[in-house]
């Protein structure tokens, strides 16, 4: 069966999705994942979408969905590489992404994650002032 | 108005959805399309064709290329013979479902788009036809 590949980089899970993925690849991919995260006891799973061509209300859903099931496995979720004109499009669309923590690469994504989303463990990557 | 090119395509499986995207994203290049306007017309169609799959029991999507006076403009035409919309207006309401989505199918791909126009007898099945001018 088709499936998209998820790789282990230490506490974190890493997806890059490169292929115009139909609605049963995305649910299998929600499927491996949570079994992942409990397999590998991963603290954080990022999801590059930057192949992404679109992301439609079901996309959107999964994304949503894998990220609140991390959230119940104590794992964090972050989304990254979005396309200017996906984002411009889901907008209109109607997704904000609620709870979908994203960021614009995949450096700055991992980062989050190795900080827990907590910009005070990290301020040389947030600058004040 | 000039129909410049069609052409018809099936939808009976979660793949078909795919292929379907990826004709109207041809077919938006062809016309001429900006980058966000083809992203807009192709989410639109994958949403569309999604429920043409789970709620029209499949069916199929025919893809026009336009030319009116001056403006080009892709139009999409989804038919069912499904079990209808019972309630149109309200199918359209932002986060109404009668599935497991987020009701967000039908209103989204609605905005996405130029003209929309759903045509629907209980019993017979569903009509949408979706189309973006440039």
């Amino acid at each position: 069966m088709e499936r998209i590949p998820i790789l282990q980089m230490g506490d974190f899970l890493l997806v890059t999705i490169q292929v115009d993925m139909h609605d049963r690849l995305a649910m299998t991919l929600q499927d491996d994942l949570t079994n992942r995260i409990c397999q590998a006891n991963a603290r954080g799973v990022l999801i590059d979408i930057s192949a992404l061509e679109i992301v439609d209300s079901f996309i959107g859903r999964i994304l949503g969905n894998i990220a609140k099931m991390a959230k119940v496995l104590d794992a964090q979720t972050v989304v990254v590489g979005m396309q200017p004109a996906v984002a411009i499009t889901l907008v209109e669309l109607g997704l904000s992404l609620e709870g979908i923590r994203t960021a614009l690469n995949v450096e700055k994504g991992m980062n989050l994650l190795r900080t827990g989303f907590d910009p005070q463990s990290a301020p040389h990557l947030f600058p004040r002032g | 108005m000039i129909a410049l090119r069609s052409e018809t395509l099936s939808i009976q499986s979660s793949a078909d959805v795919v292929l379907v995207r990826q004709a109207v994203r041809q077919l938006a290049i062809e016309l001429g399309f900006s980058l966000v306007e083809q992203t807009k017309i192709v989410t639109a169609a994958s949403e569309l064709a999604r429920n043409t799959l789970d709620y029209g029991k499949g069916g199929t999507v025919q893809l026009e290329g336009l030319q009116e006076e001056r403006r080009k403009g892709l139009r999409l035409t989804f038919i069912d013979q499904g079990p209808g919309i019972p309630d149109i207006e309200l199918a359209l309401k932002d986060g109404y479902t009668t599935g497991n989505g987020l009701g967000m199918g039908l209103s989204g791909a609605k905005r996405l788009v130029s003209e929309f126009k759903i045509d629907s007898t209980v019993g017979l099945g569903t009509c949408i036809t979706a189309t973006k001018w440039k």
